[in-house]
């Protein structure tokens, strides 16, 4: 932190000044004349708040499809059909028990399963070839897409969440002071509340995983150097399995969230693997904490252009992406190597 | 070889008789059979089942041959269909397209081939048939606009709504859906304070409704298929509870049929379109019927959705003139495209005439979203306007004075 301080006093500073802007924005009442400049408070919170939300939503599909690229470099354009049969599933099972939690696991040990499917009975056949693979994953999704179209038809599917978790919950900022000098608080979903709370626990579970245990540090031998990682004896085909299972499953939970606050039906697939492309080209390729950074990124991209400016908002993600490519074309957090 | 000769010269005569004297007719079927718009091609397709087997699939005593043609709404997947139907399998009829902008392509396509006659599927942009129109392109549906008719009014007399803030989708058909909407609520005396015009395709709109405006009597809402459930959904979850009022998609089938607590929302939504589930009309009522009993439940809707009834009504439109004119397509389709223009239609959903440029004039309805007894979520009629026009009751100068439909079309702020 010091360090990075006196290296880049200059840019530190503008980090320091935006971030003090950021929390005076969040906690503070609005001058009249702010609000006259870009619009009422509540939207702006809103806005931020969402932004994180559908970025937690983005982290997790694209965190598992970022893993599976870092280790095993197979760019797996199924990842959004995965993320779909998550959210069928999720609805199947939710709609049967009653348990919204039920969901989540049913879910993750499906789409866990279908990976290592594909991993032993496909991808372990084209190891290195990146063509094919592409190809592969590609022809896959198609038939995944047409065989749910058959099986769940055309219809759009909405999970239940229970009812806990329905409705808005009053949180202690303020929006505006009406002239009575009643204050006004923001109101917010629950549901986004929670399901941003268990994105972050998500994601500092991966972390700790991947830098505190011995299964983490021999998937992180095995992104940095695979060859000589099999070469010690680690047998890397289940260390592979294990991951893509993984990666998978966590496409399958994020399709229970995205059916929960979202919906599901045919095209959500290419929607989703297009966002995880993005997010992950934007946060760097085979870097976790870069798909957090880009996921979060992206979210709040869509989100204020959904306010600020509706007509340019498609545009801005992509905007986004390419500068990304013209400038830091290794994503902003690049991975080890 | 001589006799080579002769037996190509037979040959070629035989085959140029048969073609001259062909006792079948072929229509080219175009939907939205991929892509998002799936299952709104499918139920159109069903409608036009079921037209062809009342008909017993033969015309002017002639077969009827169908071939299919696959679009998925955008407007190239649509000339990549038609001409593969018009130049390659040669058809006489296209019955099709679903989708607005499919339209405007099918329009201007029809003016370089007008030796087929196209009648419109269930398509509504106005400009179809309402800029440069093609002298062989029929429309038996309304466009966007109509199916708005009477909506406006019925909110701000019978509602009370004062003032509305709309929501809706930035396209051609979300503008004129909308514009027919405005140009009732603004002469009966509302004020729409705000526009909120969303990328078709948006799926999260948290951020959308919390800048929606408190202040306002109710919320109109333009929306289609998954992105008006994902709206409601999250307007749910935000804890909405301001009046709605439903643009045409946004109640129809596919929303009402949608699986989940969203759709719960509309219940008691005033919305406008051609049709209405409830109406007493035996006809109408016999439609569904026949509806329901073509097709398996699972593989249907509960009952027929606008996109069923356009489809049915193009193709009875077609197969009536067929009949009309014994199937003699020979003079260039002259006698048929005449039967065509001047036919009053008997539609399930009442009587359809065409005016001078090939659009439909016919009834509109309004109507509210109510629950069913078996929980389905159906639509209640409050009233039905009838001989609604393009131009909505205006002059034609007065009507294109106001401009093609856009986003600010229609001003009462």
């Amino acid at each position: 932190m010091t360090a990075f301080i006196e290296r880049r006093p200059f840019w530190s500073f503008i980090i320091l000044v935006a971030a003090a802007l950021l929390v005076w924005a969040i906690f503070a009442p609005w001058p009249s004349g702010l609000t006259g400049l870009i619009g009422k408070k509540k939207v702006f919170l809103s806005a931020l708040f969402n932004g994180v939300t559908l970025g937690a939503l983005y982290f997790l599909v694209a965190s598992g499809f970022t893993l599976i690229f870092g280790l095993m470099k197979n760019v797996n354009l199924a990842h959004g059909s995965l993320y779909m049969l998550g959210g069928y599933i999720g609805y199947e099972v939710a709609d049967f028990t009653g348990w919204w939690i039920l969901s989540f696991i049913a879910a993750f040990v499906v789409v866990g399963a279908l990976g290592i499917i594909l991993q032993y009975v496909v991808f372990r056949r084209m190891e290195g070839e990146d063509l094919k693979q592409t190809l592969v994953t590609i022809g896959i999704s198609i038939v995944l897409a047409d065989l749910m179209l058959w099986v769940w038809g055309g219809d759009f599917y909405q999970i239940l969440a229970p009812d806990w978790l329905s409705g808005p919950i009053t949180l202690p900022l303020v929006t505006a002071v009406k002239s009575s000098g009643q204050v006004v608080f923001l109101k917010y979903p629950i549901v986004r509340i929670v399901i941003l709370i268990a994105s972050i626990a998500i994601g500092i579970l991966m972390w700790l995983a991947l830098n505190k245990t011995r299964i983490g540090m021999l998937i992180r031998a095995g992104v940095d150097d695979r060859e000589i990682l099999s070469a010690t004896g680690v047998r890397i085909q289940r260390v592979f399995m294990l991951v893509f299972a993984f990666g998978a499953g966590l496409a399958g939970v994020a399709g229970v969230v995205g059916g929960t606050f979202q919906s599901i039906a045919p095209g959500e697939d290419t929607r989703f693997l297009l966002a995880s492309l993005v997010v992950v080209i934007v946060g760097g390729m085979g870097s976790i904490p870069g798909a957090a950074l880009g996921a979060v990124v992206i979210g709040m991209a869509e989100q204020f252009g959904s306010v600020y400016f509706p007509t340019y908002s498609v545009v801005l993600t992509f905007l986004i992406m390419v500068l990304v490519l013209a400038f830091r074309p290794q994503g902003l957090i690049a991975s080890g190597r | 070889m001589k006799r080579l000769l002769m037996t190509t010269v037979a040959a070629g005569a035989v085959f140029a008789a048969t073609a001259a004297f062909a006792d079948s007719i072929k229509i080219g079927f175009m939907a939205t059979l991929e892509g998002t718009y799936t299952v709104l091609g499918e139920d159109g397709q069903r409608g036009f089942e079921i037209a062809m087997r009342e008909a017993g699939r033969k015309a002017g005593g002639k077969d009827i041959e169908v071939i299919v043609g696959a679009t998925d709404a955008s407007p190239e997947s649509a000339l990549r269909a038609v001409r593969k139907l018009v130049e390659q399998d040669k058809v006489d009829i296209i019955v099709g397209p679903l989708s607005g902008s499919e339209g405007i392509a099918l329009r201007d396509y029809a003016k370089t081939q007008p030796q087929v006659t196209i009648v419109n599927g269930i398509s509504g942009a106005q400009e179809t048939t309402f800029v440069d129109p093609a002298p062989n392109f029929f429309r038996f549906n309304m466009d966007g606009a109509q199916w708005g008719a009477g909506l406006g009014e019925h909110v701000f007399n019978t509602k009370g709504w004062k003032t509305v803030a709309a929501v809706a989708e930035d396209y051609s058909f979300g503008y004129t859906n909308f514009l027919g909407f405005a140009l009732g609520y603004c002469n009966a005396g509302g004020k729409i304070t705000e526009r909120l015009w969303v990328p078709l395709g948006t799926k999260d709109f948290a951020s959308i409704i919390a800048s929606l405006p408190d202040d306002v009597d109710a919320l109109y809402l333009g929306l289609g298929g998954g992105d008006a459930v994902n709206f409601l959904n999250q307007y749910q979850q935000a804890g909405g509870d301001a009046a709605l009022i439903g643009g045409t998609i946004m109640v129809d089938g596919t929303v009402l049929s949608s699986k989940g607590n969203a759709k719960k929302a509309l219940i008691g939504t005033p919305s406008s379109g051609p049709q209405a589930d409830t109406w007493d009309n035996a006809k109408w009522q016999g439609f569904i019927k026949s509806y329901q009993d073509a097709f398996p439940p699972e593989k249907r809707f509960p009952s027929p959705s606008l996109l069923a009834t356009g489809y049915y009504n193009a193709a009875n439109a077609a197969l009536t003139c067929l009949n009309e004119t014994g199937g003699d397509l020979s003079d260039g389709h002259k006698k048929f495209r005449g039967c065509l223009a001047n036919l009053e239609l008997d539609a399930p959903n009442g009587k359809i005439t065409l005016d001078g440029n090939r659009q439909a004039i016919g009834s509109n309805f309004v109507f509210e979203v109510f629950e069913q007894d078996d929980g389905n979520l159906g639509t209640k009629m409050v009233t039905k306007i009838d001989n609604v026009n393009q131009t909505l009751g205006l002059d034609e100068a007065k009507f294109r004075e106001l401009g093609l439909p856009s986003r600010d079309i229609v001003q009462c702020n």
